[in-house]
């Protein structure tokens, strides 16, 4: 070794002393620094490098990083209300055993010879994806929900060769940030208010800024976002009329869509939807402290649409042997991995794992299950409102829409702020609602309640008692 | 053992027939890879069967509530049900678990066919702490005082990680490599416009043998490319760079040592370059595994890089992600971070979401947890010495690699001829496929045959019949002369018997599979659905793709 420490490391295996000179010699080199001959002087560190102690066997290893792990307190020691676009769901076993497995954990970029398995599970996950959104193509996941929606506003952008996109106000500052961010060249973007008393997007506005710009003949925008369930937890009952706004401007209709609760709403496209996106996280993965994104995108079987898509889409195809299903890329030469700067935006390894595991979650929840899951939460999610709106100083704003997993609770007439209620019940082992004060800002304490299936009614009760003991 | 009371012939020569005692194995390994002649899992459907059970809502609350789903709205209530398949449990697993055998991990393979993938081992160890409730069931949003001890493995990783780059502070927001180079892109866009002059910079460089994703990104965040090729050595051209660079440069993006394994040993000269007409360097370090502990981007200059921590720091590949990537910068360029950071006071660790000038958003939160948590396993269970064995262990078993690789007849390693490399080669079968018509793509396909993987190069072959390989420090001598001999073995074929490469695969799950199909949008089917629209059954057997222009629109 450099430092004349010679060292046997299990994770290599030719760091034994006599495999590394006889390899040094039938290569006829006199040491390592041979090999190094192109790295002038002037940039070498020159020193070892300052980093801790390494833990050298694996009993060491294990008792120190569970020794930072125990200082978490996690999900299931609390009880806990988060959503906000990472969801407390169940993760069947299966789907942990399946992306356990070494195969699939381990494997990465090899052709449809050596990864056929890799290649028909993701061909899978897209097709259970594509009968949840009724819609023909999907793709190979993207990093994350807000990735996919970014993606799907700057595919419509290239589509119509126009500059704007339409979002609602009301979608999180985080994804804000990241469309803005990323649509930066080719797109502005808009925000359309929310209408006050029902939380969903307000029509005159829509109305407004389609006709905004509208100097020329049509319109400049190029898209509308729809969020179903919007960011706060409503469904958007409005869906329908929005597209139709959408497409009488010439625009495209993109809608972001929580894939865990299409079981009881009907899927964007049967409403007119262009492009479907949103994140699968809530399919089979667990929270991981936001480890567990990944996004999809969806449209119908329209080249002038698939041809825009920046992301792998693995097809079936023939093989030289009758009967046998082969896949591969559909039309790889429109992405970067092909032509470089040529290919629509760019490409790269994202959440694949997640693609598989959200293919396994579908298969084992099959129509009867996705459609229990939400009827689930619809009712869990009614009866924490009907809960909590009964608590002096609690006020559920949006009570009259429909809510599958999340909604509002103003917290203003307690004369409490979200973060003094949220640090007060973490004391009764509760973690309450994500603050949504940016989203809202026109209400004075609001935070966001997420209720699944996870939720029972002895955890909404014991959420209802300390609350309104915290608020007392 | 001896045979000599065996059958057949004496001494201890092995039986010609089946018996004992077995001789040698032969080298390249018989193989063949798992086919389960898997059907696809809509094909598996039997109505009525259930996998997994969600929970009833309780009568209490139903008495309560009623039915929710039941008081939607027509058009906004699903009326027919998803056409999910519907299987038992067992059923899931199963097809599952067939098609993961189907599937040929590192853990499986001799893995130094993928070239700048950087396939080495990720240590089980680590797969087991992430599984931890205490990770898993984490929420992002959770109190502080719950989050002691991720914020304390982030933000002790990211020191590491500034050290091992020599930057000041690292982001470990992004979700994989492109999105890494994605986010340098956008902070070098938000430092030029910051200073006053975004509208003026416009371009952007950028190498042929960096990864594709620097060009596309750039493109991306609206730039214009240019792309350098490589001078007659195989380095890239200094005086190119020269030529290109002006007061337009945002930024030069470049890989080193590149996708030939070539270190370019001017590289400070081309910070310099990039640096006196004012635009910023940013170095792509997927590349990185050969040179950790020997030279730091900071060292040459550099104001950004990132790492692609599923290559360099051994997360899992995960059939393409989740991985994780990390980006690092000078103090000049930290302002424009994603946010948040991670910050300490020395005993206390937070969140700093309260940064003006950063770019956002990158993805939502903080990054992907379960791979910074295995990636700073890994470099903890090593230390400096040992990623300085890491680096240089990968580099001697590239150049073993390389002297075996070029004994076989046909096989070249374009450029700097006679030179080592660092960590990784693009060879070129250029020879062999004027010589026997067999190209490097059907070599890949018969590789497969003896359970390997084969990756040719990104496109454009700028090296003709490319191949790239890049042994880490995963593998022993005994695995790469075993993967050696698999490509002599093909090699040796392609020159006697051509057709015979050219049916390859013959071992694998599937044979050769028609390509066009997947470019032609009246047979291509991205899904079932699709495909059940443009083959209908008929008496049983698919025909081909219905008459008409496929539907939808």
């Amino acid at each position: 070794m450099s430092d004349g420490q010679a060292r046997v490391h299990p994770y290599i295996p030719n760091s034994i002393p006599a495999v590394r000179a006889a390899m040094l010699e039938a290569v006829g080199a006199a040491s390592v620094e041979d090999f190094y001959a192109d790295v002038p002087a002037s940039i070498r560190l020159g020193r070892r490098l300052d980093l801790p102690t390494p833990l050298r066997s694996e009993v060491e290893l294990v008792r120190h990083v569970e020794g930072l792990l125990d200082r978490n307190r996690s999900t299931r020691e609390m009880l806990s209300f988060l959503g906000a676009g990472c969801y407390p769901h169940h993760v069947p076993a299966v789907c942990d055993e399946v992306n356990g497995r070494g195969e699939f954990l381990t494997a990465y970029a090899g052709d449809p010879y050596e990864d056929h398995g890799r290649f028909q599970a993701l061909f899978e996950y897209e097709s259970m994806m594509a009968e949840l959104l009724e819609m023909d193509v999907v793709n190979v996941p993207v990093y994350d929900g807000f990735q996919a929606n970014a993606t799907a506003l700057r595919m419509a952008g290239r589509i119509t060769g126009r500059l704007r996109a339409l979002v609602p106000a009301t979608i999180s500052r985080d994804k804000r940030s990241k469309i803005v961010d990323y649509v930066a060249p080719d797109l502005r973007v808009d925000d359309v208010a929310l209408d006050p008393a029902t939380g969903l997007l307000d029509l005159e506005a829509l109305r407004a800024a389609l006709a905004d710009d509208r100097a020329a003949p049509g319109s400049d925008v190029a898209a509308v976002l729809v969020e179903n369930p919007t960011y706060l937890g409503a469904v958007e009952t409005q869906g329908p009329e929005i597209v139709r706004l959408a497409h009488e401007a010439g625009a495209i209709a993109v809608v972001s869509v929580d894939p865990s609760t299409l079981g009881v709403l009907a899927p964007p496209a049967a409403w007119g939807a262009d492009i479907a996106c949103g994140d699968i996280q809530p399919l089979g993965m667990h929270q991981q402290f936001g480890g567990g994104h990944a996004g999809f995108i969806a449209s119908h079987d329209d080249p002038r649409v698939v041809m825009e898509y920046p992301s792998r889409l693995f097809g079936i195809a023939p093989t030289a042997v009758e009967g046998e299903y082969g896949f591969g890329d559909v039309a790889y030469e429109r992405t970067s991995f092909a032509v470089r700067e040529e290919g629509k935006e760019w490409v790269g390894t994202a959440a694949a794992l997640w693609g598989i595991t959200a293919g396994v979650y579908l298969a084992l929840m099959g129509p009867q299950g996705m459609r229990e899951l939400g009827e689930t939460m619809m009712a869990r999610t009614r009866y924490a409102m009907t809960r909590l709106a009964a608590i002096p100083g609690v006020r559920v704003p949006f009570a009259d829409q429909h809510h599958v997993k999340e909604f509002v609770v103003d917290l203003a007439g307690s004369g409490r702020t979200v973060a003094e209620v949220s640090a007060a019940l973490v004391e009764r082992g509760i973690f309450f609602g994500a603050d949504v004060r940016h989203e809202l800002p026109g209400l004075g304490a609001p935070a966001l309640v997420c209720v699944t299936e996870i939720h029972t009614k002895a955890d909404i009760d014991r959420l209802a008692v300390e609350l309104e003991a915290v608020l007392r | 053992m001896s045979a000599s009371g065996g059958h057949g012939a004496g001494g201890s020569t092995p039986a010609a027939g089946p018996g004992l005692p077995v001789g040698p194995k032969p080298m390249p390994r018989r193989f063949h890879q798992a086919r389960w002649d898997e059907p696809i899992v809509f094909e598996l459907s039997v109505p009525g069967a259930r996998g997994v059970l969600p929970p009833e809502t309780e009568p209490a609350v139903a008495d309560i509530v009623g039915d929710p789903a039941a008081a939607l709205p027509p058009g906004i209530r699903r009326e027919t049900p998803p056409a999910l398949p519907e299987l038992s449990q067992v059923h899931v697993l199963r097809h599952y678990d067939r098609l993961s055998q189907e599937t040929l991990g590192v853990d499986l393979n001799i893995d130094v066919g993928q070239g700048t993938c950087t396939m080495k081992y990720s240590p089980k160890v680590n797969d087991q702490l992430v599984r931890s409730h205490r990770l898993a069931d984490l929420h992002p949003l959770q109190d502080p005082s719950t989050i002691q001890g991720i914020l304390e493995i982030m933000w002790r990783l990211e020191r590491m990680l500034a050290e091992i780059s020599g930057m000041d502070r690292v982001s470990l927001q992004t979700g994989a490599g492109s999105a890494a180079i994605w986010a340098n892109v956008s902070m070098i866009r938000a430092y030029h416009a910051a200073r006053g002059d975004g509208a003026l910079r416009d371009e952007v460089i950028t190498t042929i043998f960096s990864h594709p994703s620097n060009a596309a990104c750039a493109k991306t965040a609206g730039y214009r490319v240019i792309t350098l090729y490589p001078d007659a050595d195989g380095y890239p051209d200094l005086g190119a760079l020269r030529a290109a660079v002006s007061e337009r440069t945002a930024a030069l993006l470049i890989t080193n040592p590149e996708d030939t394994g070539i270190f370019n040993p001017r590289i400070e000269e081309f910070v310099r370059v990039v640096h006196h007409v004012g635009g910023l360097a940013s170095y792509d370090q997927a590349n990185a595994n050969g040179i950790l502990g020997i030279t730091r981007a900071r060292d040459a200059g550099f104001d950004l890089c990132h790492f692609n921590l599923h290559k360099t720091f051994s997360t899992p590949h995960a059939c393409g992600g989740p991985a994780a990537g990390a980006c690092g910068v000078t103090d000049a360029i930290a302002p424009f971070l994603p946010r948040p950071t991670v910050e300490t006071d020395g005993t206390r660790y937070w969140l700093d979401d309260d940064r003006p000038a950063s770019i956002g958003k990158v993805r939502p939160w903080y990054g992907v947890a379960p791979n910074l948590v295995r990636a700073y396993a890994w470099i903890m269970s090593l230390g400096a010495d040992g990623l300085r064995s890491v680096a240089e262990t990968a580099v001697l078993n590239n150049n073993y690699l390389m002297a075996k690789v070029l004994e076989i007849r046909g096989a070249s390693a374009p450029y700097a001829a006679g030179k080592r490399r660092i960590e990784q080669v693009r060879y070129s079968w250029d020879e062999l496929a004027r010589d026997t018509g067999v190209h490097t793509e059907e070599i890949g396909a018969r590789v497969v045959d003896f359970g390997a993987h084969y990756w040719m190069s990104h496109h454009p072959y700028v090296v003709p019949e490319p191949m790239t390989l890049e042994p880490t420090e995963s593998y022993s001598r005994e695995d790469l002369d075993e993967h050696v001999a698999i490509l002599r073995t093909v090699a040796a074929e392609a020159y006697a018997d051509p057709d015979h490469v050219h049916g390859a695969p013959y071992a694998s799950t599937v044979h050769r599979i028609d390509q066009e199909t997947l470019d032609d949008p009246e047979r291509w089917a991205v899904t079932w659905r699709a495909y059940r629209r443009k083959y209908p059954i008929a008496g049983g057997a698919a025909t081909g793709p219905s008459a008409g222009s496929p539907a939808g629109g």
